[in-house]
């Protein structure tokens, strides 16, 4: 078992003048499930081949527990990368499939019987352990070539994108199966994704990345409720936060009619703006006068809930995170029971204390 | 959703195909049964406008992902499989969406290591495939290529005068660079041992390795295979500047290792008394090269090796070595060669490529040799050969009838 530490870790590839990892500060603790997550080209898979020692580390340092590993040859780090590519041999034993490579590494017989017993014990295929790969179901595969991973017993995980090539159904398996399956083996996990839903429901904690700089390292709970910065709150939930630039005056954030309270610090005194975040679900709406205008494009019905999508009557308000051609419309979450119709104008305004608000120019939480 | 199609080349009749039906359950009539090693992927063989494809069922962004490694690996004149197309928007009868289909020319006269292995093997096959593996993975790593999958099931393998040479085929984890760090060959190198020990374990425990030799101690193989092969091709060497014949000498062992050099780097030391040479860029097929020039014959580097060798006993019996080399060679190639090559008759020539033919007449003639203690003129020899050698062999172009096993691990808990 070990702690990881990214200490400032730096790396520039040849020919390029941008770092694509930038200073990267993360200490894992023992035990924990951390999720690289971010945008395609961000630096999560680079992060994770400097942690596995495939990737040269510019400048800063790399530590596993209390050993700076940073030009140690990726043999003497003691970290399992498990691949997703780990093939079954058709002819070997589930036992034999999870085992053989300790008996390449020299293990003797009785250590490796011990470690494929406590993995198979783990993984739920005791039963299956002389059977041959082919009486197993997808899903048992799947948890096999897992096994060939876990009798290793690395200090760390390392896992890029396992799932990519998986299909919708088996991705959604396998990915509860993993997240339990580290909890109980406690073997510290870097895990790498671009997908935020994954990220959230399997991390300890996430650090998101963009253009190689760390913008967040938090837990899901905290990364949903208290992002730092636009980026993040843009990034983290589905559908994503609402982000309204609005002038900030004196008593608060004019969202509409509705007047956001302000910390003092942060109120302006005219011709100002801050960006308000409200969350679907936190969005409160009403056929009164009170909040900002929207006309209703579109309700997706989901049952129980429904999704309302707006654009703002007031043609200069934009939200902002949509891409350049196309408005972001509003998304507000309202009772499956009680839409509002298509075409017809509604007020919104943010929930009592769901509110986040961030500086404009500097994109962070105010 | 339209089926889309992406390909280098349009052939219409890629179209016909029935790709509203999962990959598996193509009808027998259009498949063509070809051996195929371990994949997690549905690979299916099929016969169009006279060649035969390889299918493959995968999700569509790495199916594009991989027709392009393989378009570029084909830029840099790398051995592999050849891209053919990519189809993606698939649908099923009900308008369910089906995973996009990789298509890749079926490379003529492979052979799998699973299908040599369900054939009576000569002693040491596993060591040789393992050498053609280094040769590759070296050279994929001189490129830039970092493979992540290096596997035998990820190989095709062609005879090569008695050796092997090998091709990638599944490049799906594959990444190009500027240049390789050691970690990341080392990492490859690493997996490369894992996959075949793994293979070589699976084939015993199938009762079809022949050999009694362990198979961890032969995937051994590959380390120091590599490590020798990469030393030799790009180790820096101090010499006294007044051995500068080293030069040449470096060049030379190059060649015989079938390597050219196209860049050497010679920097001088301060001094003056000392100067360092290290290849900066090496491209193999040095000997298939140069057969090419003076025969036009497009064969592989062993073989290219073998037929020079005859072209030069040619050239010293016939007591032509002063004469120009490329008279002497349009000679050989119309005396000699061409005359065995076009020997076998037609039911045979679906066995054995022409020049790997070549080269087993030659090794027949000199078995009967040493029987006869004499002579023995090749017309002689080809007649013996394909009267009692050539039939007995199976068919090597599209070898039919051996198991495969595909263990999908993408498949549904349900479907199997
Ligand atoms: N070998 C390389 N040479 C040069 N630049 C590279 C190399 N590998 C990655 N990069 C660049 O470094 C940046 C980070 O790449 P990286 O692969 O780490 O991102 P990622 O977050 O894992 O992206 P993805 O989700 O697309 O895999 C990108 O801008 C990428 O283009
Ligand atoms: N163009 C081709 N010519 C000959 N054989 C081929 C060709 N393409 C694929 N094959 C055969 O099909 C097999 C499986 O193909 P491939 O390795 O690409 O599948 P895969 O599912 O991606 O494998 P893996 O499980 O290693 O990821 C290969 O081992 C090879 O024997
Ligand atoms: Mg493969
Ligand atoms: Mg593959």
């Amino acid at each position: 078992m070990a702690t990881v530490k990214f200490d400032e870790a730096t790396r520039i590839y040849p020919g390029s003048d941008e770092p694509a990892v930038n200073k990267l500060n993360i200490d894992v603790a023992d035990g924990e499930f951390l999720v690289l997550v971010g945008p395609s080209g961000c630096g999560k898979s680079t992060s994770l081949r400097m942690l596995a020692g495939l990737e040269e580390v510019n400048a800063g340092k790399i530590w596993i527990g209390d050993r700076d590993v940073t030009d140690l040859s990726p043999k003497d780090r003691d970290v399992a990368m498990v691949f997703q590519n780990y093939a079954l041999y058709p002819h070997m034993s589930v036992a034999d499939n999870m085992g053989f490579a300790l008996k390449i590494a020299g293990v003797d017989k009785s250590e490796i019987r011990k470690r494929v017993e406590e993995a198979a014990n783990i993984l739920d295929l005791t039963e299956y352990l002389e059977r041959k790969p082919k009486a197993l179901s997808g899903g048992q595969r799947q948890r096999v070539a897992m096994g060939r991973a876990i009798v290793r017993s690395p200090q760390v995980f390392l896992m890029d994108e396992p799932l990519s090539n998986l299909d919708a159904k088996l991705r959604v398996q396998t990915r509860t199966q993993i997240a339990s399956l580290q909890r109980r083996l406690g073997v510290t996990t870097v895990y790498v994704t671009h997908d935020q839903v994954e990220a959230m429901t399997m991390g300890d904690r996430i650090a998101l990345l963009k253009d190689g700089l760390l913008q967040q390292c938090a837990t899901p709970r905290e990364m949903y409720d208290r992002p730092a910065n636009l980026f993040v709150a843009g990034f983290i939930g589905s559908p994503a936060m609402n982000l309204v630039a609005v002038p900030a005056g004196p008593d608060g954030a004019k969202f509409g009619t509705h007047n956001v309270p302000l910390p003092r610090e942060h109120a302006g005194s005219g011709g100002s703006h801050v960006v308000v975040g409200v969350r679907p679900e936190d969005v409160e709406v009403t056929t009164n006068p009170d909040g900002l205008e929207l006309t209703v494009d579109v309700i997706e019905e989901l049952g129980a809930d429904a999704y309302v999508y707006g654009t703002p009557a007031d043609a200069n308000i934009v939200l902002e995170g949509g891409d350049d051609n196309l408005a972001k419309p509003f998304i507000a979450r309202v009772d499956g029971r009680n839409v509002p119709k298509k075409g017809s104008n509604i007020f919104v305004y943010p929930k009592g204390e769901h509110l986040h608000v961030f500086d404009r120019e500097t994109g962070l939480r105010l | 959703m339209a089926l889309e199609l992406t390909a280098a080349r349009h052939d219409p009749a890629l179209l016909d195909l029935p790709w509203r039906t999962p990959l598996e359950e193509w009808p027998e009539e259009i498949l063509a049964a070809l051996p195929r090693g371990i994949s997690r992927h549905v690979v299916r063989f099929v016969r169009l406008s006279g060649g035969v494809l390889a299918v493959k069922e995968i999700k569509d962004d790495i199916a594009r992902r991989e027709y392009d490694m393989l378009r570029n690996l084909a830029r840099l004149h790398l051995p592999a499989v050849e891209a053919f197309a990519v189809v993606s928007g698939r649908v099923d009868k009900d308008g369910e969406p089906l995973d996009a289909c990789l298509v890749t020319r079926h490379l003529q006269f492979s052979l799998p290591y699973r299908a040599l292995y369900s054939q009576s093997l000569r002693k040491g096959t596993a060591t040789r495939l393992i050498d053609a593996l280094a040769v590759l993975l070296v050279r994929l790593h001189l490129t830039g290529f970092w493979w992540g999958d290096v596997s035998l099931s990820n190989t095709l393998f062609r005879r090569d005068a008695g050796a092997f040479s090998a091709y990638l085929v599944d490049a799906e984890t594959g990444e190009l660079r500027d240049r390789l760090s050691r970690g990341q060959r080392e990492h490859d190198l690493e997996i490369a041992r894992v996959n075949i020990a793994g293979e070589l374990m699976d084939l015993d425990a199938g009762g079809l390795l022949q050999e009694e030799r362990d198979p961890v101690e032969v995937s051994e193989r590959i380390l120091t295979r590599y490590h020798d092969l990469w030393g030799a091709l790009t180790s820096e060497e101090v010499v006294d500047d007044s051995e500068r014949w080293r030069v040449d000498d470096r060049i030379r062992r190059l060649n015989k290792l079938g390597f050219d050099v196209d860049e050497l780097e010679i920097t001088t030391d301060i001094d003056g008394t000392s100067i360092r040479l290290q290849p900066k860029v090496v491209d193999a097929g040095h000997h298939s090269r140069r057969l090419l020039r003076l025969t036009g014959l497009d064969v592989r580097e062993n073989q290219a090796r073998r037929l020079l060798n005859d072209l030069e006993v040619f050239s010293a019996s016939t007591g032509r070595q002063g004469e120009d080399e490329e008279i002497v060679a349009h000679d050989w190639l119309a005396n000699v060669y061409e005359p065995v090559v076009r020997g076998v008759p037609r039911a045979l020539v679906a066995k054995l490529e022409p020049a790997e033919v070549f080269h087993e007449v030659l090794e027949h003639r000199w078995y009967l040799a040493e029987r006869a203690q004499h002579d023995i003129p090749i017309t002689e020899a080809l007649e013996d050969y394909i009267e009692n050698v050539l039939p007995s062999k199976p068919d090597e172009r599209a070898v039919v009838g051996v198991d495969t096993e595909e263990l999908p691990v993408l498949a549904d808990e349900g479907r199997r």
